[in-house]
């Protein structure tokens, strides 16, 4: 594995274009584009103000740059490096902003979710869609592009607005059977859209495209709900995980339960475990040199292999304190890797545990346990790879045939909280930090 | 008062008769006393006097004086006013009787005072008792009011325990609840918050802008108008474009159902296809099964009818493989497997209690010859396998040999190829043999079955033809036949000659002569020597005693006729 020298970044703002071939980073107020392969400075961009947001176009031509405080966003053509755009939403305010999926509208969301203002660069015209909702995922743009669904809320009363990306016509409005909606989901194929309700009720609704209901699943009723959702790349099976700690899968075909992945602390029945175990290198005493202490290299650095442990596995757990709102407890965060073979689930109790389940025979495939909380993972978009982080400088791979820790070459500290994948053709795909 | 005084009359009247009862039996005689005992009404002093005569006074007075004494009236004697002692001083009498009269009340009135005691005592013991039923059977009613009392805390005690562990169920449920209130109480408040805290900000901002009132336009500032991405022009917004949309949605729609329900059918399809091979296969197992089978023929009858549902079944498949959505086929193709399967089941029983049934049959063995050199042939197939692959691997590990020696010689490696070409050669020319005595085998496989058939057929016209000669025999018995049958005999004197049998070998060989002319195919040596040397030829290669080939035309001996058959192929093979 190769690692490049170290960027400066701030905010983790540093993408890689879609079509793998530029990286960009933000720096303050500026935006620095890099070619991939040789890392060498393309572009130079200068904002007004700090940048909170950037984001690539789809076409990766155009890179979008958004400033919260002064409300303006920037727009940056790769291609004609003259070419300026600047949007300033004024005294409304500005809360997020993003592309759309043909990369020449832009969507911004005002302060205190008043409107969002749909801008396009081709004509220049500006659409309103009120009414939006603000809550986890509000919006979301089907995969190929085409459809937009919006979370809306009026009259104390949530609805679901499907647009076609086109022209911003609205197909659909209908309302859901949610008490307060949290998020909706496209399904790969673009014909299923999952919504959900808040945690105080667990509630997974399906509609189809053209806005009839398909099927409603709650699992129970009271306690805390759906706290993640996720569709298998395949649109087969929609992944739930909740704050009880259990992942239940939904088939596409009657919507119901077909499994039920339970996270237990103790671990009986898998494949293996994987334990991270740190070893720390002796240093001499001719080795303590003011020099060696500044740099920090070799004393604070920790060698760590991954150790296969023999069942049964306690894992450590953390209680959360049941006073407090949004509990660490139950599933956070669910990722299929992109062949649908395996889902990697991440329980916040057992923060520095990940569950790797295998979708084929619907049982535990690996627990990897780690010594710190897990901070982020993401599957590699070719190959079932896992790559995970937990805040300190190694990366840590998963795959079928075993798992590996990779110290990152960096000086000093180092939090890597995201992490980037993208295949770079067939080459193995590039981590950044 | 006066009772008293009568009573203590009579009493003591009464003592004073006992006392003198007492004192006079010792010394006086007894009708004395009893005579004087009686008349108790009468005054005392006619039972004193009989106590006291004129003669006996001084004795009297001295017994009366001891008696005094004994008493403890010692001052109180009775003096005598002279020594001859008729008459009495009376002074001393007097005081002496005053003395006596006032311990007789003295005695009276204890006694008086016991009596009372008494009555008391009895009157207190009466109440004491009639106390004392009474407490018995209060205490009874206690004791059962008790037990009663227990039984009924005993009641109330499982009450409790019953309702206390109620309790404890609604408690946790209770407290199950509270910390599901109590989460989602602080998910409403922090909810609450935090829409509190975005309203204060908007009215901040609002009063802000109030405040302000410089409206600073939004605006949008481009260089130039970009192009579409996929460069075509932007089209007005009609009707039409809103049909289009709708149209092309439901297209997506519809292209992703059809996508699904083609890959459902095709699941069906194959799903169906396994189904039906299945069945297929089991109605397969089950007809061969049935026309080998030795059950009795109510069985091959069932079988048989089995058989024709199957066909019936494999007729329907064609239909069923046209209208496959249809809900009738499917139920018919499912129920027609479940049958099949039921069968196959019953089979597979019936084949094992059949198994077992001929492991118990050793004498019936009729299949075994056959089979036996069946597989003396597969041994032989087998050896003759393993040595061509014993050859084959000693071939490969030379050739391998040959090749690592020898790497950098080229001749050499020439050479090689050469020794390997020969041996390829030889290896082949040795699979060609071996796959030509492969088809001999087969080749003489066929021939033994359909022998075996032309066997069976055979039997069944020598069987006609010992039928037909016999009722000739019958119907010509004439005394003229004996004749011709001696004739007929003398002319096989050659072998051995019996009275009896002599008759029936005559028959026998008439019977062979014919049945020979079938078999000379297949015995070419019977065939060369002639019909008539043929059939002692024939006599010896079947080895027939005449008197079992006559009574018994029985399986066995067509069977050993059947095995000197196959010896003689065997041994034309060879």
């Amino acid at each position: 594995m190769n690692f490049s020298e170290v960027f400066k970044q701030s905010n983790q703002l540093c993408k890689v274009s879609p079509d793998g071939k530029y990286l960009a980073t933000c720096v303050q107020y500026r935006l620095v584009v890099r070619d991939v392969s040789t890392l060498q400075i393309m572009h130079l961009y200068t904002c007004l103000d700090q940048i909170s947001h950037m984001e690539w176009s789809s076409d990766s031509l155009f890179i979008l740059c958004a400033m919260y405080k002064r409300g303006l966003v920037q727009v940056w053509s790769l291609e004609q490096p003259d070419w300026h755009c600047k949007i300033d939403e004024g005294s409304i305010g500005l809360v997020s902003s993003r592309w759309s999926p043909d990369g020449r509208h832009i969507l911004n969301t005002t302060e205190f979710h008043l409107r969002i203002t749909v801008w396009s660069l081709c004509t220049k015209a500006v659409s309103y869609i009120k009414y939006p909702k603000a809550c986890q995922k509000g919006i979301d743009f089907s995969r190929d592009g085409s459809y937009m669904a919006l979370a809306e809320r009026r009259d104390c009363k949530d609805f679901v607005s499907i647009f076609v990306c086109d022209d911003w016509h609205l197909l659909r409005h209908f309302e859901t059977e949610t008490q307060d909606l949290a998020g909706l989901e496209w399904s790969p194929n673009g014909c299923v859209l999952a919504v959900w309700d808040s945690c105080l009720e667990y509630k997974v609704l399906l509609y189809s495209l053209d806005g009839r209901l398909l099927s409603t699943y709650s699992a129970y009723e009271w306690s805390l709900g759906v706290k993640s959702v996720s569709w298998s790349p395949s649109s087969q099976f929609l992944a739930i995980g909740s704050y009880d700690e259990k992942v239940r899968i939904i088939n596409h075909i009657t919507w119901k339960k077909i499994a039920q992945f339970e996270h237990p602390a103790t671990v009986e029945s898998t494949k293996t475990v994987y334990k991270e175990v740190e070893r720390r290198p002796a240093v001499g005493t001719d080795e303590m040199s003011l020099h060696n202490i500044t740099t920090g290299s070799t004393l604070f650095n920790t060698q760590s292999k991954y150790e296969i442990c023999s069942l049964p596995v306690q894992i450590p757990v953390v209680k959360p304190d049941p006073d407090r709102a949004n509990p660490k407890i139950g599933v956070s965060v669910l990722a299929f890797s992109s062949d649908n073979h395996y889902l990697a689930t991440k329980n916040d109790n057992m923060a520095s545990a990940v569950w790797v389940w295998n979708m084929q025979k619907m049982s535990l495939e690996a627990v990897l346990e780690q010594t710190s909380a897990v901070r982020c993972f993401q599957w590699d978009p070719r190959h079932p790879r896992l790559a995970l982080c937990t805040g300190n400088t190694k990366l840590y791979l998963w795959s079928p045939g075993g798992c590996v820790a990779v110290q990152v070459p960096t000086e000093g500290n180092f939090l890597g909280p995201k992490l980037n994948y993208i295949v770079l053709r067939y080459r193995k795909g590039a981590e950044l930090q | 008062m006066g009772e008293w005084w009568t009573t203590e009359a009579s009493m003591e009247n009464c003592e004073i008769s006992s006392i003198s009862h007492v004192t006079m039996s010792p010394s006086r005689q007894n009708n004395f006393v009893s005579s004087y005992l009686f008349p108790l009404a009468k005054s005392s002093y006619s039972v004193i006097s009989a106590f006291c005569t004129e003669d006996n006074v001084l004795q009297c007075i001295s017994y009366i004086n001891q008696e005094l004494a004994s008493l403890g009236l010692c001052s109180t004697y009775i003096e005598a006013t002279s020594p001859e002692g008729t008459g009495l001083n009376a002074v001393p009498a007097l005081n002496a009787i005053y003395e006596l009269l006032q311990i007789h009340r003295r005695t009276m009135s204890t006694v008086e005072a016991l009596e009372k005691e008494q009555l008391k005592k009895s009157s207190t013991m009466e109440l004491m008792q009639t106390s004392n039923t009474r407490l018995k059977d209060q205490l009874e009613l206690s004791i059962r009011e008790k037990s009663g009392l227990h039984e009924m805390e005993r009641q109330l005690q499982l009450k409790i325990k019953t309702l206390q562990s109620c309790l404890k169920t609604e408690k946790d449920e209770v407290q199950k609840l509270q910390s599901i209130i109590a989460s989602r109480a602080s998910q409403y408040s922090h909810d609450a918050k935090r829409k509190e805290r975005e309203a204060a900000k908007l009215k901040e901002r609002l009063s802000q802008l109030l405040v302000d009132r410089k409206d600073k336009k939004l605006a949008i500032d481009v260089l130039n108008c970009l192009g579409r991405s996929d460069g075509k022009r932007g089209h007005w917004k009609t009707a039409k474009a809103t049909a289009s949309h709708e149209g092309e949605m439901y297209k997506s729609l519809l292209s992703d159902y059809e996508a699904s329900q083609k890959s459902l059918m095709l699941e069906n399809a194959e799903l169906k296809k396994v189904l039906q091979q299945m069945k297929k296969e089991m109605i397969h197992i089950l007809s061969p099964c049935s026309s080998s089978g030795r059950g009795a023929t109510a069985d091959d009858s069932q079988e048989q009818h089995h058989d024709s549902d199957g066909e019936e079944k494999m007729g329907d498949t064609s239909r069923e493989t046209l209208d496959q959505s249809c809900e009738h086929a499917r139920e018919q193709l499912t129920n027609s497997i479940r049958q099949q399967w039921r069968k196959l089941r019953n089979h597979v029983e019936k084949l094992d209690s059949q198994v077992s049934q001929v492991q118990n049959q050793l004498e019936s063995n009729k299949e075994m010859i056959p089979l036996e050199t069946h597989e003396d042939e597969m041994e032989r197939m087998r050896c003759e396998v393993q040595q061509c692959k014993e050859f084959i691997h000693a071939q490969q590990q030379l050739l391998q040999q040959q090749l690592n020696t020898s790497f950098d010689d080229e001749t050499a490696a020439l050479l090689n190829d050469c020794y390997t070409l020969e041996e390829k050669e030889r290896l082949k020319e040795e699979w060609k043999l071996f796959e030509e005595q492969k088809r001999n085998f087969e080749r003489e496989r066929k021939n033994f079955t359909e022998a075996a058939i032309r066997l069976g057929r055979e039997k069944k016209a020598f069987e006609e033809d010992r039928a037909s000669w016999l009722k000739n025999q019958f119907l010509n018995m004439t005394p003229f036949t004996d004749r011709r049958r001696c004739s007929s005999s003398d002319g096989h004197s050659a072998l051995s000659v019996r009275s009896e049998p002599e008759i029936r070998m005559s028959s026998v060989k008439a019977q062979l002569a014919k049945s020979s002319t079938y078999t000379t195919f297949s015995t070419p040596r019977s065939s060369q020597s002639g019909a008539v040397p043929s059939t002692p030829e024939l006599y010896r290669t079947l080895r027939l005693i005449p008197e079992s080939s006559s009574s018994r035309h029985s399986n066995r001996g067509l069977w050993q006729e059947c095995s000197t058959i196959e010896d003689g192929d065997n041994q034309l093979k060879v």
